[in-house]
């Protein structure tokens, strides 16, 4: 198992994973890009017909899956109107920033020599991350915790109740590679000095 | 100017000057970023953030994630309304959770 990032000269950072767990990545990382760009924004039902088929800038509503909702909060919780413009203007641009970042961890796996359908179990990936990659790193782990956090319901002070859970619970296992993440994450802020 | 004037000049300066105080009242009121809590984000990357987008010292940036930690909230940038909005994107980019309001709302 990695043992987490460590600090690079020249002020990136740098991970040994094992070929399981830089499969786990790619897999997670992967169902990211792909929920960011599946759920299409729809156009608001309110709107004038017309105007509506001519509005491509993009949604005015929360998104309806949880995780979406998390990723894009609603920067306006008051005003309904002013939180529709907001979310029209930027959604979709951080959908593609986080959509890149996602794609990213997954371009810097392979090209460190995780293969494209990982056979053998003794492979190890050394990842080497300049600061600005490293950055995109983090966000992109970010991006994925608070998607296991919310499908899984996870909330404040709820540590004991995980820690209870019976091995046999699929969402046992969830939670130990949203443990795993995190400390993937606390590693790497370290090493960049934070 | 004298105390003493003709009723119809106030009635047309009273809703004007009311406007006035309105306007000066509005741009003397910025607006602001708020960051709340959530049961994901580590400590330490919080505080990243705050020193790499804002470019708080880490004392700063230590005390206002203390804030969000424990108060549920913080103020964390000031400004004009399309200022926020840019902060307000950037922490969604970061996947804080952030919104901006009026600074006395």
């Amino acid at each position: 198992m990695t043992a987490g990032f460590e600090r690079a000269k020249g002020g990136g950072a740098v991970i040994s994973l094992s070929g399981f767990e830089a499969d786990l990545l790619r897999s997670l990382e992967s169902q990211l890009v792909e929920l960011l760009r599946n759920e299409v924004a729809a156009p608001r039902d309110d709107a004038d017909p017309l105007e509506a088929l001519l509005d491509f800038s993009g949604p005015t509503t929360e998104p309806e899956d949880p995780v979406l909702a998390r990723l894009f909060p609603t920067a306006y919780p008051e005003d309904e109107e002013a939180a529709g413009e907001f979310r029209r203007f930027t959604e979709g641009s951080l959908r593609d920033s986080k959509a890149r970042n996602a794609a990213l961890v997954i371009d810097q796996l392979e090209e460190s020599g995780l293969p494209p359908l990982l056979e053998e179990d003794d492979t190890w990936v050394d990842v080497e991350l300049d600061a600005g990659s490293a950055h995109a790193w983090l966000r992109s782990l970010t991006d994925v915790r608070l998607a296991l956090a919310t499908r899984l319901g996870i909330e404040d002070g709820d540590e004991d109740y995980w820690e209870q859970l019976d091995d046999e619970d699929p969402r046992s296992h969830v939670h130990d590679i949203y443990e795993w993440l995190g400390f993937l994450q606390e590693t790497l802020v370290r090493a960049l000095g934070g | 100017m004298t105390l003493v004037s003709a009723p119809s000049p106030v009635e047309v300066d009273q809703p004007a000057s009311a406007e006035l105080v309105d306007d000066e009242t509005h741009l003397a009121r910025p607006w602001v970023t708020i960051v709340w809590n959530d049961p994901v984000n580590l400590m330490s990357y919080v505080t990243f953030v705050f020193i790499t987008y804002f470019g708080y010292d880490k004392k700063k940036a230590e005390k206002l994630m203390m804030e969000v930690h424990q108060d549920g909230r913080s103020v964390v940038s000031t400004g004009s309304r399309e200022e926020m909005e840019r902060d307000v994107q950037a922490m969604h980019e970061y996947g804080l959770w952030a919104t901006l309001q009026k600074a006395d709302a």
